[in-house]
């Protein structure tokens, strides 16, 4: 403790002798400065003002510019330095090391035995860190960029689909024993993002209903064919408009939800612990959430389905001048019970799919948060495209199955 | 406002009477403190008794519900954007999990504060992270170097290096040599006195590390019972509250009271 206060009093003693350590705010400094001159002792660079951050960036350039001796002796004459920082020691200790490279010896002198310790300290720091790699040519680099995200794409979509055998394999064993299946966060998951997303699910429906009865009346109307906007918005909603309205909503919602958690988790190594106290993230993390979508997206299927219609219904009443008993028998007509199955058979499958890549991005996330917001834009991203491609496909199915 | 009788007019950091609360979880009451000019105050207390949440009301980033807090005879709540910047320039600060910007490399995040600052050139303001580098020990590597590509400790570190950008007049620092090893921690107390003897630094720092208390805190304050208790080593270790008999005379303490004194070197 003595000694502290011994280095502390030391501090003092040079505030006595330059008057400078008491206020230190910047407007009480002037610039850095220099002039250089020739003595018998040799070149001369005598500094002054303050060589402190705030006010060395003229200095800076004057002194690269500055033309040194090429022999004999120099001496950097520190004295009337007002004030010195780490900073200014280095701009110091670089003109010190530029007088060396020309074979000049160097005396720094000053009178403060502060400013001579931090000129040592930062002497005895000043190697350079590697430069930050240069940035290759504009069009090699795009190639580069063009293979790496090609290889990439390849090694997700193989990770992927290890993670897919690997959910599979978790969610067929809950269905063999469901007591696996922690009830608590299923219940959880299926409130957040089922029961809360039964708005924006219901109010979207409702709109595209609308907007199908409106454009298909437009264009029917010219045919005399009118009555026929039942038809378009009952196929148009049941077998696809519904079901993938709501998966889109909960890639969206859900989707990116479960990547910005798991990753979270991750970053923090709440992952990590898991495994080491012998828990199985695929059991606690990944399965409720792919229950839940599983079991969520069908239910809102059928929700969006029946908004969906009901916005029809509405649309057609106001621009067809059509009852609603009208609708509802020209919609029996219409429509058969596996025009509603095809559209609501696809729900769980689409919930899984999503889940899946919201689960997999979030596991993959590594090291910083910012890779948490990343991986949860391609979460969104993939999912929706895995989605519709998806979609295709099974209407590529049906086709051939003629339904 | 209490005006406690030993007023010190030189302090740099005045907190009189100060409250912080979260709802009805009151965290600080009735907290006084002052910081001198160079000197160097540790800030001890057990886990949860509200260091950081001080240090944090000090940075005016955490609404205090009563009281006053200045530094530098500004006074940090209701200061203008103008004032509140220059006062940032002049203190720097290391948070407990080093907060490196994580899509910059280390070299930029000590980049970030001269940028803001000063008008130094680019290849000044390189130059200077390079030495930063040096001072806080890191590896010339590190420069370009992710955070999340470094270990804790040279997390750490790197946001010493960025704290200690624009050489600042207080230094803050939230468990420094948490997680250094202690040749590394050895070498930071000894940083923090040169830097201290070099620039008049004034330093304010939370730490469990009683090697560092002993080696470079000239006063020590205690958070107890909501408030604070400044004396010196020597004081608080005579003072009989139950906690600081248990702090200072435990067997840790012992073990960094028999260390030969670190500070003769100062
Ligand atoms: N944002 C917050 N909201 C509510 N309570 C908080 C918040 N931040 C801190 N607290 C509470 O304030 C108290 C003090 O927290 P603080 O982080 O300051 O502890 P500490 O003294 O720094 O502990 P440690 O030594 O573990 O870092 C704790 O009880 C904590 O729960
Ligand atoms: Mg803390």
């Amino acid at each position: 403790m003595d000694g502290a206060h011994a280095a502390w009093h030391g501090a003092v003693s040079i505030e006595e002798q330059n008057g400078t350590m008491t206020a230190l705010a910047d407007d009480t400094f002037s610039e850095a400065d220099f002039t250089t001159a020739s003595t018998e002792d040799g070149w001369m660079l005598r500094l002054d003002g303050a060589w402190i951050t705030q006010q060395i960036s003229a200095v800076d350039g004057k002194l690269r510019a500055l033309e040194l001796p090429s022999q004999g002796n120099a001496i950097i004459e520190i004295g009337d330095v007002s004030g010195l920082d780490t900073a200014g020691a280095w701009l110091i200790h670089r003109t010190e090391l530029a007088l060396l490279a020309r074979d000049v010896a160097v005396e720094c002198r000053t009178a403060a035995p502060a400013y001579a310790r931090l000129l040592t300290t930062v002497r005895a720091n000043d190697a350079h860190c590697p430069e930050p790699p240069e940035p290759t040519n504009a069009f090699v680099a795009m190639t580069e960029r063009v293979g790496k995200a090609t290889v990439d794409a390849a090694v997700e979509a193989r990770d992927l689909i290890n993670f897919l055998g690997h959910s599979v394999i978790v969610l067929g064993d809950s269905i063999v024993r469901p007591g696996r299946i922690r009830f608590t966060s299923l219940v959880h998951h299926i409130e957040q993002a089922g029961l809360n997303a039964l708005p924006i699910v219901g109010l979207i429906s409702f709109l595209i209903g609308i907007v199908l009865a409106f454009q298909g009346a437009e264009q029917l109307t010219k045919f005399g064919a009118e009555i026929f906007t039942v038809n378009i918005v009952a196929q148009g909603v049941l077998r696809e408009m519904g079901v993938l309205l709501t998966a889109i909503i909960l890639a969206g919602r859900s989707g990116s939800a479960f990547t910005a958690q798991i990753g979270t988790m991750k970053v923090r190594e709440e992952v990590d612990a898991m495994r080491t106290i012998g828990l199985d993230p695929m059991q606690i993390l990944v399965l409720p959430r792919l229950w839940a979508l599983v079991i969520c997206l069908p239910l809102l299927t059928f929700y969006a389905n029946l908004m969906g219609l009901l916005g029809g219904a509405i649309m057609a009443t106001v621009v067809l001048d059509m009852t609603f008993f009208q609708f509802v028998r020209q919609l029996s007509g219409a429509v058969t019970l596996w025009t509603f199955w095809i559209g609501l058979i696809k729900a769980p499958v689409f919930g899984f799919i999503i889940g899946l890549v919201g689960c997999y991005e979030g596991m993959r996330v590594s090291g910083s948060a910012e890779s948490v917001g990343r991986m949860t834009t391609r979460a969104v991203v993939e999912a929706i495209f895995l989605v519709i491609v998806l979609d295709a496909m099974f209407s590529i199915l049906f086709a051939i199955l003629g339904v | 406002m209490s005006v406690t009788p030993e007023f010190d007019p030189t302090a740099v950091i005045r907190i009189r009477d100060l409250r912080t609360q979260f709802g009805a979880n009151v965290i600080h009451d009735g907290l006084d403190l002052d910081v001198a000019r160079g000197e160097v105050m540790g800030i001890v207390g057990g886990s949860g008794t509200g260091k950081s949440v001080l240090l944090r009301t000090i940075l005016g980033l955490n609404a205090p519900a009563a009281g006053q807090i200045e530094i530098f005879d500004q006074e940090v709540t209701g200061a203008t954007d103008e004032e509140r910047r220059a006062v940032q320039r002049r203190v720097g600060v290391l948070f407990q999990d080093g907060a490196l910007f994580s899509s910059l490399t280390v070299a930029q995040n000590i980049e970030v504060p001269l940028a803001e600052h000063t008008s130094l050139s680019p290849e000044l303001r390189s130059e200077i992270a390079d030495v930063k580098i040096n001072l806080v020990g890191l590896p010339l590597d590190a420069a370009n170097k992710y955070p999340s590509e470094l270990s804790g400790g040279m997390r750490k570190r790197a946001g010493l290096a960025r704290a200690l950008a624009l050489d600042p007049e207080i230094l803050f620092l939230d468990e420094p040599t948490a997680g250094l090893d202690p040749i590394g921690a050895a070498r930071f107390d000894e940083l923090i006195g040169e830097l201290r003897d070099a620039l008049g630094l004034t330093v304010v720092m939370i730490t469990h590390d009683l090697d560092s208390l002993n080696a470079i805190c000239d006063r020590i304050a205690v958070l107890l019972d909501k408030r604070i208790r400044v004396g010196t080593m020597q004081n608080l270790m005579a003072d009989d509250h139950p906690w600081l008999q248990d702090y200072f005379h435990g067997p840790r303490a012992r073990a960094a009271m028999a260390a030969p004194n670190q500070a003769e070197q100062g």
